[in-house]
């Protein structure tokens, strides 16, 4: 601990980035973020990121789809992942859904307005 | 009303059990109980349902302690709630209903306290729910014109001059104490310097041998810290962190302006740009500054909207979270923002804004990259 020189850490790496995404793992990674967007008209779409590994995104994209009876798809992002999008405001269900199959209140983070 | 319950008693009773008072499971089907209730709930209809919850699980717990009847969970999370709701009432509450109980009804709190022992354990199940149910209801007819007194007596126990206060319930604790246990030897001298040291020296926990619950210590250590420096209760109730509303208005049918950002951001000590990219992520949209310093935002957005994310702008990036306080300062290191507050000299860094997945809305043609 107290020898420097055995440390595997690189004192002359950049000094932001690891921090910046340790920060990143710690904070916002671990969320499932609900947000909304506006469409036309009255329209909106709400998507979900950040989904645990363990569960089939498919599968909850599905049953998405039939409990709120809209429809939705699966995009894929570069940076984002799986992310699942829904028609219409569906963030208040969403989250219902999610907290009563034993999902994390505390993970689960509503934007929008 | 109290013969109703009586010829179609299944119905109703169920209902009150399950909805307002998970609470008995001994005597669900006792029938001299079937009135009381209806009394209880009219009561806890009216509105009083705050003033009588307390005291009366409170003598729950104590006729748990007491009779070692079958715990239960859910009255435990009835107290929890109700004292992480108000821990501030509770207080008040406490001494109600020690008073309730020792001045007006001396009798019952006996008659409760003799069946305990265990000899007439065959007894207990029907006498203790009985009693519960009396007691509520005694309760119930008693709370307001008592609880008027106890607020004026303890509100006078806390501006500090107790005098008839602590008299009053002093000797009602020997007594309870008698009958409670008869012999504990501890219970005594404590309870006489536990009202010497405290003021406001009638807790509940001193009339039997329970041990004190957390909630209770809880708030005693709440009601002593606000005697000793009344301070606290002032800055905690009487200043308010307000800002104006921001005032929005549509400019054509797709685009909405927020007026005044400007000040808000002033009054909050932030950058513009902080707050007006924390608005763009958590909407969804973007948007632009004009020439008058307005954010015209894409969208349509109404003024409760927008106030419900600078509401959550503050929760996050302007209130201290140690102490509340919102005189903060934000400032950039390294790329990571950190909020130092100014009343309380904590430091702590802050999420970065990130804009997180954004769909693709309107023409794929107006979109460069799709």
């Amino acid at each position: 601990m107290s020898v420097q020189n055995l440390n595997s850490f690189d004192p002359f790496a950049e000094e932001g980035d690891p921090l910046g995404d340790s920060q990143d793992v710690g904070s916002q990674a671990d969320y499932i973020h609900i947000r909304i967007q506006q469409r036309n008209g009255r329209k909106t779409l709400t998507t979900l990121q950040g989904l645990p590994k363990q569960y089939d995104a498919k599968k909850l994209l599905k049953a998405f789809k039939k409990e709120f009876a809209c429809n939705g798809t699966l995009v894929d992002d570069e940076k984002m992942g799986q992310v699942i999008q829904l028609q219409g405001d569906q963030r208040a269900k969403i989250s219902t859904f999610l907290i009563e199959h034993q999902v994390d209140k505390s993970t689960i983070k509503v934007h929008g307005f | 009303m109290s013969e109703e319950p009586l010829f179609d008693p299944s119905l109703k009773k169920r209902k009150k059990k399950q909805v307002q008072f998970t609470v008995d499971p001994l005597g669900a089907d006792a029938d001299p109980t079937a009135p009381a209730p209806d009394t209880i709930e009219a009561t806890t209809a009216d509105g009083t349902a705050v003033d009588l919850g307390p005291a009366t699980t409170h003598e729950r717990m104590k006729l748990n302690g007491e009779t070692e009847a079958p715990a239960k969970p859910a009255e435990e999370d009835d107290i929890k709630a109700m004292f992480g709701d108000m821990k501030k009432k509770k207080k008040k509450k406490e001494i109600p209903m020690d008073f309730v109980r020792r001045v007006f009804h001396p009798e019952s709190a006996y008659a409760r306290a003799r069946p305990m022992p265990p000899g007439e354990a065959v007894e207990d199940l029907d006498f203790s729910d009985l009693k519960k149910k009396k007691k509520s209801k005694k309760k119930a007819n008693f709370d307001l014109e008592a609880f008027e007194k106890e607020l004026k007596s303890s509100s006078g126990a806390d501006a500090g001059g107790d005098g008839d206060d602590d008299a009053e319930p002093a000797p009602a604790v020997d007594l309870d104490d008698d009958a409670d246990l008869g012999d504990d030897p501890f219970a005594q001298p404590s309870a006489g310097d536990v009202l010497a040291s405290v003021s406001s020296g009638n807790e509940a926990w001193l009339s039997s041998d329970r041990d004190y619950t957390y909630p209770e210590l809880l708030g005693r250590f709440y009601e002593s810290l606000h005697l000793a420096n009344p301070s606290l209760l002032s800055t905690s109730g009487g200043k308010r962190y307000t800002i104006a509303p921001p005032s929005i208005h549509r400019e054509g049918t797709k685009k909405s302006i927020f007026a005044n950002v400007s000040d808000i951001c002033k009054k909050m000590h932030r950058q513009p740009e902080h707050v007006i990219a924390f608005l763009f992520s958590e909407l969804g949209t973007n948007g632009s500054v004009d020439a008058a310093g307005q954010l015209v935002i894409k969208g349509r957005f109404q003024q409760k909207q927008i106030e419900n994310v600078l509401r959550r702008y503050i929760v996050e990036y302007v209130t201290c979270k140690t102490c509340k306080s919102p005189d903060t300062l934000l400032t950039k290191e390294n790329r990571i923002f950190f909020m130092a507050c100014e009343s309380c000299g904590s430091r702590r860094s802050v999420n970065p804004i990130k804009t997180g997945f954004v769909a693709q809305v309107g023409k794929r043609s107006k979109n460069k990259t799709g």
